[in-house]
């Protein structure tokens, strides 16, 4: 089965390695065109857009302003569908309290929290990073389809979101706490996991993500 | 449920090609790392760990393409170890496809390096590796495949990484590797136990009971192993069923 998008933009804007996102992307959609790009004409003109980011998000957002990416993405979240990736996620909130607090771009309603140091459950020490495979407990929404409830993706982070609007929030994990896994509004999801190093699960939700119409 | 206990299968390689023996069941070409990897992702592992043992700088340049062609078909964690000493190194296997790079004798020599790695790549893909051998009651950290003795304790090694921004211990226990009769569970413990990052227990597995007490009785997060799965003795599918039967949170 091929997948409605043509082009899909990978949006790099200095953040580390995005070979695996585009891998990930490209072997699920050989016929789509699956660019890594920080040119805004190209990321708009895509029919889909991904928005990965790994390490601080200080360094992350710095990065976003200062190539205007943050204007690219709020015309993306207005107009077709958008997957935001793990700090790619925690970029879209509000804010985070990560490197003594960065304002984040808003296209969710809550705040990233750090998992903290002394994190337990059940009496037993959790470390940080939370990393390794989670269940993630879905909400309703198109690209969840044919993924069963429960499924464990690959996660690796300090920070979680603490969502304010209940109804964005479309996946729940635990590690010690409740968390946000997934946020959805309207045409923009974003993941805390790591679709692209998900094995089978994160496949099939990054081919949901190439064939949805950004219709919720 | 709760976060999954990981199986990492180990992999030796040397200018692009796994070498010391693995020998599967319909492979044909058993040193192909593509099929290899592809084999072990089937099977379930976890992650996927590369030794790099070539020789000279100039030949790891293969390393770099092996991960490369992996990356392309294999979307589980790539780790890859072994003659990482610079920035660039490690810039060179990220771009690659590599997910994580393990820091061993280089974070020995110079400390500083850890701490630089992980502000500019960040924690979560900073492993230090860490060979330790037990010396009257205590464990030091030992270099060159376990022939060089450095005098650094191991516990307070493996705090002071943790402190410098690694994100995860690769523990080996040099006086177990190879021997299969089990990780050293005391070092193990008393490393996952002083250290708030996740701890990758290695050397030693001979058979599938010894992943179970190195989550069990040793704290490990994430249990590493080599050759019980190379030979096809067990599979990685099989383990994790055992450890899953042991009452142990796994990824099926």
């Amino acid at each position: 089965m091929t997948v409605n998008s043509k082009i899909c933009a990978v949006i790099d804007y200095g953040m580390g390695n995005l070979h695996s996102a585009h891998g990930a992307l490209q072997s699920v959609a050989p016929d789509t065109q699956v660019l890594v790009t920080g040119d805004p004409e190209v990321i708009l003109k895509a029919d889909h857009v991904v928005l990965p980011g790994v390490g601080a998000i200080r360094d992350c957002m710095a990065e976003i302003y200062a190539q205007g990416i943050d204007a690219v993405v709020r015309e993306v979240a207005a107009s077709k569908p958008l997957l935001g990736i793990c700090v790619g996620l925690q970029a879209m909130m509000e804010r985070s309290e990560e490197n003594g607090g960065v304002d984040g771009l808003g296209l969710f309603r809550g705040q990233v929290k750090y998992f903290g140091d002394d994190l337990r459950e059940n009496g037993e020490r959790l470390k940080v990073p939370h990393m390794g495979w989670n269940t993630v407990s879905q909400g309703k929404h198109p690209l969840w389809n044919g993924i069963a409830d429960d499924t464990r993706f690959y996660f690796v982070h300090s920070y979680h979101v603490k969502a304010e609007n209940e109804e964005q929030v479309k996946g729940r994990g635990h590690y010690g706490v409740d968390f946000a896994a997934a946020m959805g509004q309207d045409n923009v999801f974003a993941v805390q996991f790591h679709p692209e190093k998900s094995h089978n699960a994160g496949l099939a939700l990054l081919k949901n993500f190439l064939n949805w119409d950004g219709q919720a | 449920m709760a976060l999954a206990k990981r199986i990492i299968p180990c992999l030796d390689v040397d200018k692009g090609r796994v070498v010391k023996g693995v020998n599967f069941v319909g492979i044909r070409d058993a040193g192909d790392p593509v099929e290899i990897a592809k084999r072990y992702n089937d099977q379930g592992a976890d992650e996927i760990t590369f030794l790099d043992i070539t020789a000279s700088h100039e030949e790891r340049e293969t390393t770099v393409h092996m991960v490369e062609a992996i990356a392309e078909q294999v979307f589980i964690p790539l780790t890859v170890g072994g003659g990482i000493r610079e920035i660039a190194d490690i810039r060179n296997m990220l771009n690659a496809g590599a997910d994580k790079v393990s820091i061993n004798s280089a974070a020995v020599y110079n400390p500083d390096f850890v701490r630089a790695a992980a502000d500019k790549f960040g924690s979560q893909c900073i492993v230090v590796a860490i060979d330790a051998k037990q010396v009257d009651d205590h464990w030091e950290i030992f270099t060159h495949g376990g022939r060089k003795p450095t005098g650094i304790n191991a516990v307070e090694w493996a705090v002071k990484m943790a402190d410098f921004g690694a994100g995860e211990i690769l523990l080996t226990s040099m006086d177990r590797d190879g021997v299969k009769t089990g990780f050293d569970l005391g070092v193990t413990k008393a490393i996952s136990d002083a250290v708030n990052i996740p701890v990758i227990a290695s050397g030693g597995v001979g058979n599938l009971d010894h992943l179970v007490d190195g989550v069990k009785l040793g704290g490990a997060d994430a249990v590493l192993a080599a050759s019980i799965f190379h030979f096809g003795e067990y599979t990685v599918q099989q383990a994790k069923e055992h450890m899953a039967a042991a009452g142990i949170e796994m990824r099926l």
